[in-house]
């Protein structure tokens, strides 16, 4: 199949949708690239899929604005607006084999037969389903199922394609090929994905830019590496990766760095804001990036330090993960990699940890 | 290793009737059904055959009933006309009942409501009372006739009761139920991202319609149509008081012929009548999707 060229750019002006009183999206502006890959990540109900049901046209916005290369899309049916869309439950037709399936939107268009024949043929090799032309959907297997609906979605190449949880039903080996051959299909083709998932170890390695949505609202847009080192709020700083929280109190500040003071010790954190003294602030930190600090352990980089308990140890295989506490009850979690030239701690010990003042942050 | 073996020895839960010659979870639903089985036996299929029987053994064992009826006028005069009113009353109920039924599975609550109490009311009113109602109608003075004079449209009233057309229009009427019930439930079952699909990758409403639904919908069409087919060939009560005087059906001429206490000829049109329904389900339950419809649904 050529390249179907540049995607479509997608602008989403406050938008807003209603159900009865309740706002699933709640004022929603982003601005899609063209030829962008796009995940709207959230937990469920926060309006990540409301907001693409909007885009596909199957949700009439309350208020805002939708435009596809600038051009408003509002007032188009969903028929007329040329998206290719993957659902979460397939929504193969059964009644159809695999290849009427694919040749669906084709024959919308007014393809001729024997053009239909040889752009399904295309397709199914693009997905890696050669000779399952005349098969039908509950001959295949979930996965196969999927890559057929994913094959009717571009066949016709749309300039966006949308995708509602697709990989939500396979199993974790079968997501994990199938992820990576969407990263290979989106560099193939050159259109615009915008990707919905509840799941953040997948929104990080598939995409170009993460837009994490909490109750009706993106929270956050950047990249994955951004959302990860950067969290603007605790609740993205939670829903990515997992975070220590460590309440503080403001003491003082240097040029874009906090001082604060938790838990009897003084830590530098990056803020996005300056507070006052005397505010009670929150400081996130990632548990890999903990280590223990005491011996012969430096470090050039500056670094934040506190003593702490051992209260509990567990042998993950990759990891050691300990569950640690402060003098004054502070609880973080440690994730180091097992090793064994690295001594294991034990539980009731006490330690040293320090980690980088560029990996702290203010939330 | 000794945990293994054991395993193997001991018998697993529920293979026990491998080595038991007699189940209790086999037996019981047997026994459940058992009081409708003999309730059915007695009362059911022992008069059935009994009529059967009799068709064949009056006054001797003679197939001479059946031969007679080939060359019968007035048999086949009848038989045309009731397969004929049947096949009318069936597409008119399909016609009438299939947007009925989308209605009923595209909306919700309060009007969703209101058109199932409006297709089950007259489900709940006895046949006879329906039939008297459009025998009122219908009749030269009815409300029909009535209102077209008043209006004006007509000088004088339309002869509408007692011709085919009210057996028609009555017959319809009565069946409708039972075509729209079997045509919603299909309706419902079809997954509604199927309809979205088809149109995020392209298809007009009726597009969408014609492709996906009407096809995805043909078993519970074909569940319906069979039922108001299988049952028009046995209606008797309508077609007797609102059809027309010549227009008579199989089950009209069996209830003549019983009057007349023309016992094996009755018994032999019965015969016929019961072995074209089952030749028709028999047909039918071939198709793909038929018995599925049926079956109750798990949505």
């Amino acid at each position: 199949m050529k390249p179907a060229g540049r995607g479509a750019s997608v602008t989403l002006t406050r938008l807003e949708k209603r159900f009865d009183r309740v706002a699933a999206v709640a004022g929603v502006s982003l601005d899609i690239h063209s030829g962008e890959f796009l995940t709207l990540l959230g937990p469920s109900g926060s309006g990540k899929t409301t907001t693409l049901m909007m885009i596909a046209g199957f949700e009439m916005p309350t208020a805002g604005d939708i435009a596809i290369d600038g051009a408003s899309v509002i007032a188009m049916p969903p028929y007329r607006r040329n998206i290719g869309m993957v659902f979460q439950n397939y929504a193969l037709f059964p009644h159809l084999t695999v290849a009427e399936n694919i040749g669906f939107p084709l024959k919308q268009r007014g393809v001729t037969k024997a053009e239909r024949t040889r752009l399904v043929g295309q397709a199914l090799e693009l997905v890696h389903l050669p000779g399952y032309d005349e098969r039908y959907p509950r001959q295949l297997s979930g996965g196969q199922q999927q890559r057929v609906a994913l094959a009717r979605a571009i066949v016709f190449q749309p300039r966006l394609l949308l995708m509602d949880e697709p990989l939500g039903a396979l199993d974790k080996q079968l997501r994990e090929n199938l992820q990576l051959e969407m990263r290979r299909l989106h560099a193939d083709l050159g259109i615009t994905f915008i990707y919905v998932t509840h799941d953040q170890e997948e929104a990080l390695t598939m995409s170009d830019r993460i837009a994490v949505m909490n109750e009706g609202l993106v929270a956050q847009v950047g990249r994955p590496e951004d959302l990860y080192d950067r969290p603007s709020s605790r609740f993205v700083a939670g829903f990515i990766g997992e975070s220590n929280f460590l309440p503080a109190i403001v003491r003082g500040l240097e040029d874009n760095v906090v001082v604060a003071e938790c838990d009897g010790a003084i830590l530098r954190a990056i803020s996005p804001n300056k507070p006052a003294c005397g505010d009670k602030v929150m400081l996130t930190t990632r548990p890999e990036r903990l280590r223990f600090a005491d011996g012969a352990w430096t470090s050039d980089a500056p670094q934040n330090r506190i003593s702490v308990t051992v209260t509990e140890a567990v042998f993950a295989g990759e990891r050691c993960r300990y569950m640690l506490q402060a003098a004054e009850g502070t609880a973080m979690v440690l994730k180091e990699p097992s090793s064994a030239a690295i001594r294991r701690r034990a539980v009731g010990e006490r330690a040293e940890i320090a980690w980088s003042i560029a990996d702290t942050i203010l939330v | 290793m000794s945990e293994a073996i054991d395993a193997r020895v001991l018998p697993a839960p529920g293979r026990g009737a491998l080595a038991l010659p007699f189940s209790w979870a086999r037996t019981v639903p047997y026994l459940l059904a058992a009081p409708l089985l003999v309730y059915m036996v007695v009362f059911y299929a022992l008069p059935v055959v009994t009529m059967l029987l009799r068709s064949v053994t009056e006054p001797d064992w003679t197939l001479a009933h059946y031969a007679a009826l080939a060359d019968d006028t007035v048999f086949l005069k009848v038989f045309w006309n009731t397969l004929y009113t049947a096949v009318i009353v069936t597409l008119g109920a399909l016609l009438l009942g299939y947007p009925v039924a989308l209605a009923l599975v595209r909306t919700r609550g309060w009007t969703a409501a209101i058109i199932l109490i409006v297709i089950l009311l007259p489900f709940w009113t006895s046949v006879l009372v329906r039939s008297y109602a459009w025998m009122v109608l219908l009749g030269r003075h009815g409300l029909i006739n009535e209102a077209l004079v008043a209006a004006g449209l007509l000088d004088r009233p339309l002869r509408l009761l007692n011709t085919p057309l009210a057996t028609y229009i009555a017959m319809t009427h009565i069946l409708l139920p039972y075509m729209i019930l079997p045509i919603a439930n299909a309706l419902r079952q079809i997954d509604p991202s199927l309809a979205k699909a088809a149109s995020g990758l392209g298809a007009t409403p009726w597009r969408t319609f014609r492709q996906v639904i009407l096809p995805l919908s043909i078993p519970g069409v074909a569940a319906g149509v069979l039922l108001v087919f299988v049952l028009s060939l046995g209606f008797y009560i309508t077609p007797a008081m609102v059809g027309g005087p010549r227009e008579i059906t199989l089950s009209m001429l069996i209830a003549q012929q019983v009057d007349q206490l023309n016992w094996a000829y009755a018994s032999c049109l019965s015969a016929v009548l019961l072995a074209i329904a089952l030749v028709i389900i028999g047909g039918a339950w071939r198709l793909p999707g038929i018995g599925n419809a049926f079956r109750m649904s798990g949505r």
